[in-house]
């Protein structure tokens, strides 16, 4: 080995970044955001001027940190009479005594994993819709610029750009980050979790053609799961069953797309190429959830993960108990994309005509007229009883829907398995 | 073999921390190379943007180095290598021009006594 590894964490700056501007805005305050996230454009400058000429330091993190450290400190110092800090700082960074050691206080391990989650909680503002907190968590937590965000939501530059704009605005009418030991602390956690939860989705099912992308969404959405759950207050039994079936499900990612990017159903995926460490993880984070008496929608979609997961193929599933569960599942928290998935298990134990039958039987079918996926299995099924005609029909609905080049291969795949 | 300067001028260092890190692990990688193929004189250093400049007779300081932005010297490397030719050659694997910055190859004096 050498002296200095050279190996970075491939997406170090990003992760960094997110910790760093946390640890800045609890020292300045949210109204001072962007003062920190110019110390950080500064802290990566010059890491970047000095590691062209001297290498990677041995440990890049501490580096990155002491380098932001200073320059708080110097900006302290500059615009302390200028401007107002955070008011829980108080008197401590006006005089010379208090305040280097009070930063370097704040620059403490500890802290920075608090101030991570803090502005994790944050972001996720009951002012602000979903979609915009998951844009805030990865422009912020997680490093990605205005237009990395809008790339990931296919959504055009300037209109993630508002939307992030108007978003800081709301977070910095406090000044304070979230306090953990708030009284609406379980409220807001509920909106994190919904959040990771959503994130995770967008890279998982999303509609970005990049499966790069996507990959990334989803190991974002696993590392902020992983923060949630150290805390103590934050590692609820929802918390763990979310980091289950992120798992579980980011374990098929390597079966779900394939290396020449073909998307496979869960039918037809290899399932050897699946993650089995990270299987083995999911299946430890269920158990542990396994608490208490809230059964929430994550629980149930982590148990059916696990059922999936824990299966030789795709025949030997255990689809009644997987029925039961979507039962369950639409008892809690009903939306017509659990129903859908809901009628695949049906068809699996009953038939394909009993999972049309469940299929026409959906609440609100209209919410996915522009759904891919709902013709597609429509597709699938009367492909299944025989019926190639109405199933080539299904499926060309479902081609100019798709949303993505490999969404249209795995649809042209599909008309070309209903014959001539 | 003869001695040459890099100077590194002008490039937008800005950018997405995921861009940077990249731009960071090109010139650490592009050093590296340099130094495996024997052609690393001495790494160099980088300059800090600002400065002062002394000028005429009357020995005027300003603040501020005297080139534009986009001209601006951000660091130097020697190198060694067989002819200008083939320094200026090395120069190309430079990352600075990604980032719309140029490489001034300037050959050191010889001097035979």
């Amino acid at each position: 080995m050498a002296p200095h590894a050279v190996e970075l964490d491939e997406h170090l700056f990003r992760h960094e970044s997110g910790r760093m501007v946390a640890a800045l805005t609890r020292i300045f305050g949210v109204h001072n955001l962007a003062l920190a996230e110019d110390v950080v454009q500064d802290a990566f400058c010059r890491a970047l001027e000095v590691w062209k000429f001297r290498g990677i330091p041995e440990n890049p993190s501490a580096w990155l940190m002491a380098t932001a450290k200073h320059r708080a400190i110097d900006v302290l110092r500059r615009e302390r009479t200028a401007r107002t800090f955070a008011p829980e700082l108080g008197r401590l960074i006006e005089s010379e005594w208090t305040l280097a050691p009070t930063v370097h206080e704040l620059f403490g391990a500890h802290a920075l994993q608090d101030d991570e989650l803090r502005m994790m909680f944050s972001c996720c503002h009951p002012r602000l819709a979903e979609p915009t907190q998951i844009a805030l968590i990865l422009h912020i937590l997680c490093g990605f610029s205005v237009n990395e965000v809008a790339a990931a939501f296919l959504s055009s530059n300037a209109a993630t750009e508002k939307r992030i704009t108007r978003a800081k605005k709301v977070l910095a009418s406090s000044k304070k980050l979230f306090e953990l030991s708030a009284t609406d602390f379980s409220t807001r956690l509920s909106a994190v979790q919904r959040a990771l939860y959503l994130l995770f989705n967008e890279g998982y099912h999303g509609a970005s053609a990049q499966t790069a992308v996507r990959v990334e969404l989803c190991g974002e959405a696993l590392r902020l799961a992983g923060l949630l759950r150290r805390h103590p207050l934050a590692s609820t039994p929802a918390t763990l069953a979310i980091g289950a079936l992120m798992c579980l499900h980011a374990a098929r990612l390597p079966g779900r797309v394939d290396a020449s990017g073909e998307l496979h159903t869960l039918f037809e995926q290899d399932r050897s190429s699946w993650d089995k460490e990270l299987i083995a993880e999911g299946q430890r984070l269920l158990d542990l959830s396994a608490t208490g008496s809230e059964l929430t929608e994550y629980h149930l979609e982590a148990a059916i993960a696990s059922l999936h997961a824990g299966a030789r193929s795709a025949e030997e599933t255990d689809w009644e108990r997987i029925v039961s569960l979507y039962d369950t599942l639409m008892a809690i928290r009903p939306s017509p994309v659990v129903a859908l998935n809901r009628a695949i298990a049906i068809a699996q134990c009953h038939g394909p005509l009993r999972g049309l039958e469940a299929i026409r039987a959906i609440d609100g079918l209209d919410r996915l007229v522009a759904y891919p996926f709902y013709p597609a299995t429509l597709g699938e099924l009367e492909l299944r009883r025989n019926e190639p005609e109405l199933a080539r029909g299904h499926f060309s609905r479902a081609l100019a829907l798709a949303r993505s080049p490999m969404e249209r291969r795995f649809i042209a795949r599909r008309i070309s398995a209903c014959g001539e | 073999m003869s001695d040459f300067l890099f100077l590194y001028r002008g490039g937008d260092s800005s950018g997405s921390p995921e861009e940077m890190q990249q731009n960071m692990q090109k010139w650490v990688a592009w050093m590296k190379e340099l130094g495996d193929s024997g052609h690393l004189k001495a790494i160099g250093n980088p300059l800090e943007p600002g400065g002062k400049v002394v000028k005429g007779k009357q020995k005027t300081v300003t603040d501020g180095p005297y080139a534009e932005a986009k001209d601006l010297v951000g660091g130097y490397t020697m190198v060694e290598a067989k002819d200008l030719a083939e320094a200026a050659e090395l120069s190309k694997g430079c990352p600075i021009f990604d980032k719309d910055g140029f490489v001034e190859v300037r050959p050191i004096m010889q001097i035979n006594m």
